[in-house]
């Protein structure tokens, strides 16, 4: 980046003279880190084994706050055109609330911090993939794809598909299929849970030139790649049953949600004029947000309540 | 520096130092519970 370029940034971003705490805590996107606290809590409570109830916890901290370092670092390397988007204009950099430094400090603080107690209070193999999912969130998505191809959601999923398996990994000290499949689980979701959000936001990331698939393949496009996306995710939501860590009621939710998801994504394939039609997206995208809770819940519940853990008599047998 | 940024400033110190003051914290707990009683068996 240039000097001028620079100079033309501080213009616009006023160094603030430091701003109130919960300016810093919204760097960290705790809507985000909620989402991210839940499934990787989910993650490390299927694992096999124990961990002592206050490491568990430090565990979770750990990957909630290096979660939200790489959020910081996502609105420092974004300020430039988060303040010209109508979703992120609010966000403590552009509106001048924590300077550009602040944010990239904290990020770096924070991320070093969250890996450190990661490793010392469980192993390194969970400290590696945390750190990995900060750098891959920073460096792949971020830095690299998002303003470069439309499949940027499509591989940087991948860093917010992490937590469970570091969850997994902090209890183990090992990556097994159980784990990739929650992993996996989420990298499907997010291509149809982002491209419903392009679709009504489409004018937003035109305006900035990031390539989201509505604004470089157009909405009709973006609507097909939703319903194949869509199909492929309820199809693959059925592992869990599959390697059977999902139970009976694990099966009739997945199902019920499936076809949730699959009838709002048919709405949103159908309706595509108006304001009908940005309706239909922004009521996939909320329910995609309860889908990915209700799925992790659900498996959550069979392993935590006893009884309520009933095989389907569908597991591959090994 | 006005007034306002003073508070908040004081608002920032207080709220570094109570996380620091929560991370020495968090490591003396986790170096208990990882090492056990082991940490007190150690030569004099």
């Amino acid at each position: 980046m240039s000097d001028v370029s620079l100079k033309s940034m501080d213009d616009v971003y006023p160094q603030s003279a430091g701003g109130e705490v919960r300016d810093y805590f919204q760097l960290l996107k705790p809507r985000v880190m909620s989402l991210v606290v839940f499934t990787s809590f989910v993650g490390l409570m299927l694992a096999p084994g124990t961990l002592h109830p206050f490491l568990g916890f430090v565990a979770i901290l750990a990957i909630a706050v290096g979660a939200g370092a790489s959020g910081a670092l996502n609105m420092w390397y974004d300020a430039d055109i988060d303040g010209q988007m109508q979703r992120t204009a609010a966000r403590p950099i552009p509106r001048g609330r924590v300077s550009k430094d602040e944010a990239l400090a904290l990020g770096v603080v924070l991320s070093c911090f969250s890996v450190l107690v990661l490793g010392l209070a469980t192993n390194w193999l969970a400290a590696g993939l945390l750190a990995l999912t900060i750098g891959f969130y920073l460096f792949v998505y971020t830095m690299w794809l998002k303003r470069r191809t439309p499949q940027n959601i499509v591989i940087g999923g991948a860093a917010g598909s992490f937590p469970p398996m570091i969850g997994w990994a902090a209890v183990t000290g090992s990556v097994s299929l159980e784990s990739v499949v929650l992993f996996l689980i989420i990298f499907l979701w997010t291509p149809p849970h982002f491209w419903a959000l392009a679709l009504y936001r489409c004018r937003d990331y035109s305006r900035v030139g990031v390539p989201m698939l509505p604004v470089v393949k157009g909405p009709d496009s973006t609507r097909t790649h939703i319903l194949v996306y869509s199909f492929i995710l309820v199809a693959f939501s059925l592992a869990p049953v599959a390697l059977g860590f999902g139970g009976v009621a694990y099966l009739i939710m997945s199902g019920l949600l499936g076809a949730g998801f699959l009838y709002l994504a048919y709405l949103v394939f159908v309706h595509r004029v108006g304001v009908e039609a940005d309706g239909h997206a922004k009521r996939l995208f909320l329910f995609s947000i309860f889908y990915l809770f209700a799925l992790y819940l659900v498996l959550l519940l069979e392993a935590m309540v006893p009884g309520m853990m009933v095989p389907t008599g569908f597991e591959f047998k090994v | 520096m006005e007034e306002e940024d003073l508070k908040k400033r004081k608002k920032r110190s207080i709220a570094i130092g109570l996380m620091l003051v929560g991370f020495a914290i968090l490591f003396y707990a986790i170096t208990i519970i990882r090492l056990g009683g082991d940490v007190f068996n150690r030569p004099l």
